[in-house]
């Protein structure tokens, strides 16, 4: 069943559309990404999901149910703005977050503590925000957002502002939640995240949903039949009766490389076949289009 | 409802800790008592310490002779040396003045070893005047009992005529504790006020406001926001009552012995005590007089007025400090905002200390407290000179209507304005925000 739902939503504002009729369903436990490149409507979405703002026009399920204000405590968000108090102790500042959200004190006061040694920053409970480097402070936002075990999250570039190191455990913190349960929406312009992490994703651009489903499929879709060569031997000639059509083709001494592209109705099989003749292959392998590619061409036919 | 609380409780939690707040609570009472301690001082001892000048005088006309009569703070004696010989005697003298008559008893001069104080020559004029007018006086045939008569004192004694009787009018008394709620209501729309819109900036800067409307409504976080300042704002004025009646029991006590029954001196009126011992010219009788006014006048009620006035005044003008915050990226861009807010309320003040408190039941007096922008200054004045039932209930009504409506206009311009990054609003862009729907 669908977690969230969205059907229809018509986002408008003075002088221009965030978002025209679009329509989104978002797999419970799963991993989905958000993508579209700057001011495509993400920022729109993400804050009627999080019901910041409402829609003009259309709907969201939660869990099947009319998105209410009751769904709040279960929904927790990582705004790719961050910030929080600076005069303010990080220990008081996360449980009263937590609060907001409806967690007790007693329970908001365990959970933190609990966070804060898994991350490492258990010393730091007293320290205002302005005495924290900008990593703890992510971090600390971090333990805020998935402090009250949300059934959904949304984060929205949460990587950023991290270093490798601490991206990775962020990474694997985020990875562990979706296992015990949560879905996760996920914002980022990182394509290379995209394709480890989400199952599926959905593609906005000038407010309109140009393009979503499971990443695989998308990037089979995505497949042009080029196939990449190495091999040691001759030039391969461009004959009549090759399966395919030389794309690209450089001479490394010893190896050549070359890139091909299957003609219609043939297979890499019958490629192989025919240069199997003519040379000593020592790498073969499908050029598939990766989601940076994906994004950049599918964004530029639309616009 | 739960989660506005614990809004409210972080909004007054974070100032109440802060030490700025903890300074200004003590601070305030201690300069203000010390100030109004050091006026009153100053009047009843002011002759005894002001440094004795003396004058020497030299009468050429003989016709001041003798009738300078020295006072506490002028001392004049006479001699016969020449005007010359004493001029270049002067700076070695231990005289203050040199007083020249000359025969003619005009070009009166005065010389002197510094510059002479207003107070001073004020006071030797005034001398040598009087002298002059009751010479020419008796010259003109006029009997000096007759002339002693006729420059009695006159003191009126204005009396209100109301359903319960005669009273003392206390118009002095009425003036002051007017203008003082007035001035206090003025002051701290414009602290407390401020400080609901740097929490606003603070948050929109801090960008942390997106985090908190995920879980509350944006009316909430601002209605949680101006009642926790508000809530300050009481504690500082309660501490300030407490702290100011203890060190008013101790400096009065100090100050004017069994004069003053101090420990039934709330703070208002033990400032209105200490104000009024400036106006009057026997500091003993004086105080005395005052505190029988103080006791005239209703204290509950004039201290409920102040608290209802001074409460939705802040809610008014609060929620449109918060609206301008909202609008904004730092404080100073709220400068184009700002003037609109703040000239009801100097135009009212101005207008407050000059013409209501002269004419408090002129026409304009009764529309500017009857306005909600200008009712809580306006109104606050009138007060403690007497105002019909059925004006203070429009009034109030009024006001609580005010209230509701600029909230509600702020709150719909506020939802907008905190999500707004670098974007530089106008009264246009205000206009557009208010009109989105929810």
């Amino acid at each position: 069943m669908a977690m969230i739902s969205i059907r229809n939503i018509v986002k408008q504002y003075a002088g221009h559309r965030a978002l025209s009729d679009v329509s989104i369903e978002i797999e419970k436990g799963k991993i989905f990404g958000l993508l579209g490149p700057n001011g495509a409507g993400k920022t729109s979405l993400i804050r009627i999901i999080n019901q910041i703002t409402a829609p003009d026009s259309g709907q969201i399920l939660f869990n099947g149910e009319p998105l209410g204000r009751h769904h709040v405590e279960r929904i927790g968000y990582l705004p790719e703005e961050r910030g929080l108090y600076k005069k303010m102790e990080i220990g008081e500042q996360i449980l009263y977050l937590a609060r907001l959200k409806g967690l007790s004190r007693q329970d908001a006061k365990k959970r933190t503590k609990y966070w804060f040694e898994k991350l490492g920053i258990e010393g730091w409970w007293n320290k205002k925000i302005e005495e924290l480097s900008k990593g703890m402070q992510q971090k600390a936002q971090f333990v805020a957002t998935v402090l009250h075990e949300p059934e959904l999250l949304i984060l929205d570039e949460p990587f950023s502002g991290f270093d490798p190191v601490n991206a990775e455990i962020i990474k694997n913190e985020i990875l562990e939640l979706n296992e015990k349960g949560a879905t996760i929406i996920f914002s980022t312009h990182r394509m290379e995240s995209v394709e480890e992490l989400c199952d599926s994703i959905a593609l906005l651009n000038l407010s309109n949903k140009i393009m979503d489903g499971n990443v695989k499929e998308i990037k089979n879709s995505f497949r042009s039949g080029t196939f990449f060569i190495e091999y040691k031997g001759g030039l391969i000639q461009e004959e009549a009766r090759a399966p395919f059509s030389v794309l690209e083709q450089s001479n490394l001494g010893t190896h050549h490389q070359v890139k091909l592209r299957l003609n219609e109705g043939a297979s890499s099989n019958d490629a192989l076949r025919y240069i199997l003749d003519l040379a000593e292959i020592s790498r073969f392998e499908e050029i598939v289009p990766n989601m940076n590619e994906i994004f950049i061409s599918t964004v530029n036919k639309t616009n | 409802m739960n989660k506005i609380l614990l809004i409210i409780q972080r909004e007054y939690l974070s100032r109440v800790k802060k030490k700025s707040f903890i300074v200004l609570t003590i601070l305030v009472p201690i300069l203000f008592i010390g100030m109004f301690a050091l006026i009153g001082y100053l009047a009843v001892k002011g002759d005894d310490l002001a440094e004795k000048k003396t004058v020497q005088v030299i009468d050429e006309s003989g016709k001041f002779k003798e009738k300078l009569k020295s006072t506490n703070s002028v001392t004049y004696e006479y001699s016969d040396e020449t005007f010359e010989f004493a001029k270049a005697r002067f700076l070695e003298s231990d005289y203050n003045f040199l007083l020249h008559i000359p025969a003619s008893a005009t070009n009166i001069e005065l010389l002197s070893q510094k510059k002479p104080s207003a107070t001073n020559i004020e006071t030797i004029e005034s001398t040598l005047s009087k002298v002059a007018e009751a010479e020419s006086l008796q010259e003109a045939g006029i009997d000096k009992n007759v002339l002693a008569d006729a420059q009695k004192h006159i003191s009126i004694r204005a009396t209100q005529i109301t359903e319960a009787g005669e009273k003392d009018a206390q118009t002095y008394t009425a003036y002051a504790i007017g203008f003082l709620s007035a001035f206090l209501i003025y002051i701290c729309l414009f602290i407390y006020g401020t400080q609901v819109m740097r929490g606003v900036i603070e948050e929109k800067v801090s960008r942390i406001v997106e985090v908190i409307i995920s879980s509350v409504k944006p009316f909430q976080l601002m209605l949680g926001k101006i009642i926790g300042v508000g809530l300050v704002g009481l504690t500082q004025f309660f501490l300030w009552i407490v702290l100011s009646v203890v060190l008013s029991t101790v400096g009065g006590s100090m100050l004017a012995g069994k004069a003053m029954n101090s420990q039934q001196m709330s703070q208002v009126q033990s400032i209105a005590a200490r104000e009024g011992v400036n106006n009057v010219k026997t500091p003993e009788k004086g105080i005395e007089k005052i505190m029988e006014s103080i006791d005239s006048i209703p204290v509950t009620y004039t201290v409920s007025c102040f608290l209802f006035y001074f409460l939705f005044g802040y809610l008014l003008y609060s929620a449109i400090f918060a609206a301008v915050g909202s609008a904004v990226d730092n404080e100073t861009e709220t400068q184009q905002f700002m003037l609109p807010i703040t000239l009801p309320l100097i135009f009212t003040f101005a207008l407050a200390q000059s013409f209501i408190i002269n004419n408090p039941d002129s026409s304009i007096s009764v529309w500017l407290s009857m306005i909600p922008f200008t009712s809580p200054i306006a109104m606050m004045i009138r007060i403690p000179f007497g105002v019909p039932a059925w004006q203070l209930a429009l009034s109030m009504f009024f006001l609580v209507v005010g209230f509701l409506f600029t909230t509600w206009v702020a709150g719909r311009i506020y939802r907008i304005g905190i999500l707004m990054y670098g974007k530089k609003a106008s009264y246009k862009e205000l206009a557009k925000w208010f009109m989105y729907k929810e």
